[in-house]
């Protein structure tokens, strides 16, 4: 019995060490979540580009003279660790906010525990629509361009396309269903003509490249619509270069110009696809170049598009604290709405009606270069333009 | 107004696994109290016979009948449910179990408390329990892990719960095998105690003449599937065809004889 | 017609590689009974260490060289690993060993990022082998033909390796009957460590092949694992031949599945294998298992309830745990929740496992319908929330009851797996009956009713839960049914010989352990405020048998003491560091060497040693027994 209580004891002592720390009175605090452990390539320039913001928030006197003090928690990719760490960060850290995210589901457990006990949450990567519209709430507020937005934004260089029989290639989970889901039906209001001649759905992760790729080549589509990424992207790329499938074929890829995904394929990257991304050698306006410049001095590297948003994440944190001049949750809300601010790729302004900022997305084709992948012909893409009309998003979103 | 049915009857039992005939027409029967023994040379069809019996194995054809009931086509616990309780060639224990704690699964099983999540275990039939084991001989053996017990001890352990549903009929499977002569007198001596004071009918096969010639009341003799000779352990030891079939064996059979005299 | 062709040669090709992989654990089961867990870790070093030996030497060489060095350079570590770690723990109880395996997997994926860095890794193509064959029209990656003829290859030296070597008459000797090798007098260690050398090897090599195909990163292990499992499986454990069958079969599954069900593939391997099992328990090419011999030198002290003192210390902690509302804050209260209720969850595995004898693999499956059920009956049907609370887990005793009757109808390895199929199969269709479920975006908004709402209130909820349900399990396991399913764990052939209908008692225990699970999932799902199909897949499955082995499996209270070490410790470090994993594989290599009879099986052991120095008079049973626990 001894060895229970001392079990028990263990796991109450494990319990207190938690709860031991408190809040400096003169620092603010965001909580920050993001799957560290599961998703490293996204999630360390992520890292790095929010340490770079506090570092330049603070230099420039922090957020109304106080501190700010960025605790960051790993959820490992699942809902129920982001909830606990969640928790953690709100009753025993004390955070003003959270802010954060990677996946759409936890995303949405994070808004959804948001809403419950009444926090701020700004969410950084997670693209489901449901964020903000179907099951956006009050407290949630979003950075990224959302699904809908990056594929309006490839819907409007792809319905120019003369491609009328269309193949769908994406992951089996709700964010591959939705980004395919709103592609078609944004792309068959612009292009009644348009067939769409096969679909393949492989799990996410465990893509079976070489047949996928045959059932593709086999339905002979003119044009290809890709949702997968990371890992399965390069085997799909590499079967497909090898089979011959991309060519005389038009692809258009959602993501694909991102570094993080486009960087390993190197050599193999395939030319001309339309793509969303963040080509961060090709940007020329001033907001980029202070951002790239310090970035690059700080970290000897070069940014991915992680940086960009975990950077910009923790800048609009900063800016809505400091507008609201307060933690209070309320005040936070009203101080984010409408608010607009200053970001590597222009203003970007947090809208009123559904949360959303209008942060944009660069879209071009891609290349290759010394062996290297690179986006060419882009240009950056404001979200603003790529929304749906206020009407529409009322009907979308639930009343508060 | 007919005969009472015999404890146990056996109908032309047949049974062949790819043309070979394990077991051809088998046909005997078993009194209440009584002893009976069942043996014959390796591959005589012993075990096939033996396994029909207690329902591990089905038969191409013939009867199994305890009391006029048909048990062939019955599973195992079946016929145990009918009062037919068994020990095996190698033991089958709980060996996780107390030594008591055997003995009362046996006995839950008995009082169909199988299912009964409420209870408090270690206290039902604790006592029963306790009588079994001290009739075998393990009564001072009762809060033994069973997994620590010598085989002879195993061996007592499976009469003790073979006895736990106060069967009819106890079929044992060469209860002696592996232990040691003394161990073998003992054992098969307290089973006939028991047999004869509860009315219990055994059947038994045992390679071990001695045993079989000692404690058996009747013999029963298979060759090459084949019942070839039956009675009383005199009629079966001047049995020619039984000479016969044992002639290899009687070198051992006298060594045997001669070391468990002098025992 | 051509284009069949190719898709058959495709799904052919993709089969090489799974049999490689498969081959080499289907060995390692077959005669060390390890279900290596690590395996597809393995792998995945085979794949890092050939992109980095491709990368340095090129040239024809370089790459084929660097692809065999690697594969040579992981069966190093494979042997390592053999005498360092596995070698201690051949004795331990039964899976102990997946045990020791999951956690070094868990060290692996932490590291593989620490050397290599985060970023996905694309190696090069393997020369020779850059195009594609013309095909009527259709391209065939040479690359494929390749492994093709390496599948088959393969196949022939490991079939001539194991008819025409002693060392391979010995494997298969020793995965027909373990105990007669042992009784010949053969070197087992050595036995042992070769046999995993070549399985690691195989692994590996099926990691480094992939360079030319795949991306290098750090999920690449669990990518494979699954697959791996249910391949060798359906072919049958310890079966080569089983193994390419059962990697060919499945990869054509796959390839002409798409054709007709692009959506199926994530559950079809699983369908299949649960059919196979079911028609077919051991295997297309596997043997039935012998009667199971208990492992030589296993004893486990015998159970006994508690004592009036231990009813009493027991009582004590209960009411020193009640009282965490008076002292902790709101984040250590619902953690404490948590822990609670991943309480419920092990007791009921444990039950299932140490009571009955059976590993449950896919255990969360009930925790998760337990949570789906709270989740359908409160945003579906409005009810309150004490009436999902009593009809939630309802989801997860029909579930149970349907699995578990045929599940219950094998044993072992074999169980275990069954057990996981229905799982998956059951993750996948919460994962794709959008409409219904909200695939993994889940169900939201499962807030506890305002009673239960506040983080102290919570947690007496589940903490009187947990005690509840831990005190019933207990009952049960001191009842004439908890005998008669230790008795069926015991011996098959004894309880069938005293008239216990074995599988019914283990399908009831299956549903009791089943609708327990959902007990925990219901109260899971009001803590966390939503419902995902993680709740129901494999890693949290994978958690709960950790739970129960790290507690002691032989033992009567391993399910609590290890559900409470491993959540604390699990929350702990994934809030302190982000190498969380490294440290908890790291803890639980080490709990394995260290105690490997788990956490309370130790403290039997140490208390033994106490009682035995102890003056003489005061007999081992006059004393109560530490398994009493």
């Amino acid at each position: 019995m001894r060895a229970r209580n001392y079990f028990v004891g263990a796991a109450f002592a494990l319990l207190a060490a938690g709860m031991g720390h408190s809040a400096v009175a003169e620092d603010i605090k965001i909580g920050e979540i993001n799957s560290y452990s599961l998703l490293p390539s996204f999630t360390e320039p992520y890292r790095k580009g929010w340490q770079l913001a506090v570092e330049e928030i603070n230099a420039s006197g922090g957020i109304n003279g106080k501190k700010l003090v960025v605790v960051s928690k790993d959820d490992g990719g699942k809902p129920a660790d982001a909830q606990t760490a969640a928790n953690e960060l709100v009753s025993s850290e004390g955070v003003a906010m959270l802010t954060g995210t990677f996946l759409s589901n936890i995303g949405l457990a994070v808004s959804d525990f948001a809403n419950q006990k009444k926090v701020f949450f700004l969410a950084a990567e997670p693209l489901t629509d449901a964020v903000t519209w179907a099951k956006g709430n009050k407290y949630t507020f979003r950075l990224r361009p959302s699904n809908y937005m990056q594929a309006a934004m490839l819907v409007e260089a792809a319905s120019k396309l003369p491609a009328k029989r269309w193949a769908t290639i994406a992951p089996n989970y709700e964010y591959g269903q939705s980004a395919v889901a709103v592609f078609k039906k944004l792309m068959s209001e612009k292009r009644p003509d348009i067939q769409w001649v096969d679909e393949q759905w492989p799990p996410q992760g465990k893509i079976d490249a070489g047949p996928v790729v045959q059932a593709v080549a086999q339905a002979n589509p003119e044009a290809i619509l890709n949702v997968t990424f990371g890992p399965d992207l390069v085997k799909l790329v590499r079967e497909g270069n090898t089979r011959g499938l991309f060519k005389g074929r038009e692809v258009v890829s959602f993501l694909t110009g991102e570094p993080e995904y486009l960087d390993p394929l190197k050599d193999e990257t395939p030319e001309g696809w339309i793509v969303t991304g963040y080509p961060w050698y090709s940007i020329k306006t001033p907001e980029h170049d202070a951002f790239l410049k310090a970035y690059q001095a700080k970290y000897n590297d070069y940014p991915r598009l992680g940086s960009i948003v975990g950077y910009q994440t923790i800048k609009a944190a900063a800016a809505i604290l400091t507008k609201a001049g307060s933690t209070d949750t309320d005040k936070m809300i009203a101080a984010a709405e409408g608010l607009s601010m200053p970001s590597p790729f222009g203003e970007i302004t947090f809208r009123k009606i559904d949360h959303q900022s209008t942060l944009g997305a660069f879209v071009g084709k891609t290349a290759q270069k010394d062996g290297k992948g690179v986006m060419v012909d882009s240009s950056y893409k404001k979200g603003a333009d790529y929304l749906p009309s206020d009407a529409e998003v009322e009907k979308l979103r639930p009343k508060d | 107004m007919s005969v009472a049915p015999p404890l146990l009857a056996v109908e032309g039992l047949t049974k062949s696994y790819g043309g070979i005939h394990a077991v051809r027409g088998v046909s005997f029967s078993l009194r209440s109290g009584e002893i009976l023994a069942l043996i014959g040379p390796n591959g005589a069809g012993k075990s096939t016979c033996f396994d029909m019996l207690n329902g591990q194995n089905t038969p191409d054809s013939g009867h199994v009948r305890l009391l006029g009931e048909e048990t062939t086509g019955k599973k195992p616990r079946d016929i145990w449910r009918m009062g037919v309780g068994r020990t095996f060639q190698i033991t089958a224990t709980f060996a996780t179990m107390t030594v008591r704690e055997n003995v009362q699964v046996a006995l839950i099983s008995h009082g169909k408390q199988l299912f009964n999540l409420w209870g408090s275990a270690p206290d039902v039939d604790r006592a029963e329990a306790g009588r079994l084991l001290e009739l075998v001989g393990m009564g001072g053996y009762a809060d033994r892990p069973c997994g620590e017990l010598a085989y002879g001890d195993l061996k007592r352990l499976e009469l003790a719960v073979a006895l736990a549903n106060d069967p009819k009929l106890l079929l044992m499977d060469e209860p002696t095998a592996g232990m040691a002569p003394r161990e073998r007198v003992e054992l098969m001596r307290l089973t006939a105690q028991i047999a004869k004071e509860k009315s219990i009918g055994v059947l038994f096969t045992e390679h071990d003449m001695d045993v079989v010639f000692e404690h058996a009341d009747r013999i029963i003799v298979l060759n090459r599937g084949t019942l070839i000779a039956e009675g009383s352990p005199a009629e079966v030891r001047g049995n020619p065809q039984v000479q016969a079939i044992y002639l290899g064996e009687g070198l051992l059979y006298e060594a045997g004889h001669r070391e468990g005299a002098s025992a | 017609m051509a284009f069949y062709v190719v898709q058959f040669l495709t799904g052919l090709a993709s089969a090489a590689s799974l049999f490689l992989v498969a081959s080499g654990l289907s060995i390692i089961f077959g005669v060390t009974r390890i279900v290596n867990f690590a395996h597809g870790a393995f792998y995945m070093i085979g794949a890092y260490i050939a992109f980095t030996l491709t990368e340095r030497f090129s040239g024809a060489f370089g790459f084929w060289g660097g692809v065999v060095a690697a594969a040579l350079a992981v069966a190093l570590i494979g042997v390592l690993v053999e005498m360092v770690l596995l070698r201690r723990i051949y004795h331990a109880p039964e899976l102990f060993q997946l045990l020791g395996t999951f956690g070094l997997t868990l060290m692996v994926e932490d590291l593989v990022v620490l050397i290599w860095g985060p970023d996905d890794l694309v190696g090069r193509r393997a020369p020779g082998f850059k195009g594609a064959v013309d095909f009527f029209g259709q391209n065939i990656p040479s690359y494929d033909l390749f492994l093709i003829v390496l599948g088959p290859v393969v196949l022939g030296i490991l079939w001539l390796l194991f008819q025409r070597t002693r060392w391979g008459v010995l494997v298969r000797a020793a995965t027909q009957d373990r105990d007669m090798v042992a009784a010949l007098g053969v070197n087992q260690k050595w036995l042992f460590t070769s046999v995993f050398a070549v399985g690691v090897f195989l692994a590996a090599l099926g990691g480094a092949l992939q360079i030319p195909r795949d991306a290098v990163h750090h999920a690449m292990d669990l990518r494979i694992i699954v697959e791996v499992f249910v391949v060798v499986v359906i072919g049958g454990l310890g079966s080569i031949v089983g193994a390419f069958v059962a990697a060919v079969l499945v990869s054509e599954l796959n390839a002409f599945g798409i054709l007709i069900f692009p959506k199926i593939s994530i559950i079809l391997v699983f369908l299949v294998m649960a059919v196979v099992l079911i028609v077919r328990p051991w295997g297309l090419f596997g043997k039935p298992e012998a009667a199971a011999r208990k492992t030589p030198g296993l004893t486990v002290n015998p159970w006994r309830p508690l004592t009036s003192n231990e009813r009493l210390a027991s009582l004590a902690a209960l009411v020193i745990a009640a009282m965490l509302p008076l002292f902790a804050g709101n984040y250590a209260l619902t953690v404490g929740s948590e822990i609670a209720i991943f309480v419920i969850f092990a007791v009921s595995l444990h039950f299932l496992m140490s009571v009955g004898g059976l590993a449950s693999f896919g255990h969360a499956a009930y925790f998760g319908l337990g949570a789906y059920g709270v989740a359908f009956l409160a945003k579906m049907a409005g009810l309150p929330m004490i009436v999902c609370l009593l009809l939630g887990p309802l989801l997860g005793c029909m579930g149970a009851a349907v699995f578990g009757f045929f599940a219950v109808q094998l044993s072992g390895v074999y169980f275990a797996m069954l057990t996981l199929a229905f799982a998956q199969i059951v993750w996948s269709i919460a994962f794709q009956w959008v409409s219904v479920t909200g695939g993994d975006n889940g169900i939201l908004g499962v807030w506890p009713a305002s009673w239960a709402a506040s983080p102290s209130h919570f947690y007496w909820l589940a903490l009187g839960v947990a005690a509840l349900v831990t005190i019933a399990l207990r009952i049960a396991v001191f009842s004439p049914f908890g005998y008669a399913l230790r008795a069926t764990r015991d011996s098959v052939l004894r309880s069938e010989a005293v008239g216990i209908n074995a599988k019914r008692i283990q399908w009831t225990a299956f549903v009791i352990a089943g609708t327990t699970a959902g007990i925990g999932g219901a109260l899971f799902a009001y803590l966390k405020g939503s419902v995902f199909p993680d709740n129901l897949g494999i890693s949290l499955s994978v958690d709960a048998l950790v739970m129960v082995l790290l507690g002691g499996v032989e033992t009567v209270s391993g399910g609590v003491v290890g559900a409470i070490v491993y959540k604390a410790l699990n929350i702990w470090l994934v809030s302190q560091t982000d190498l969380s994993k490294l440290v908890l594989g790291g803890f639980i290599v080490l709990i394995v060497v260290v105690f490997p009879k788990g956490i309370v099986g130790m403290l039997e052991i140490l208390a033994q040693r106490r009682r035995k120095s102890s003056p003489p008079g005061s007999s081992l049973l006059a004393k109560p027994i530490e398994s009493a626990e």
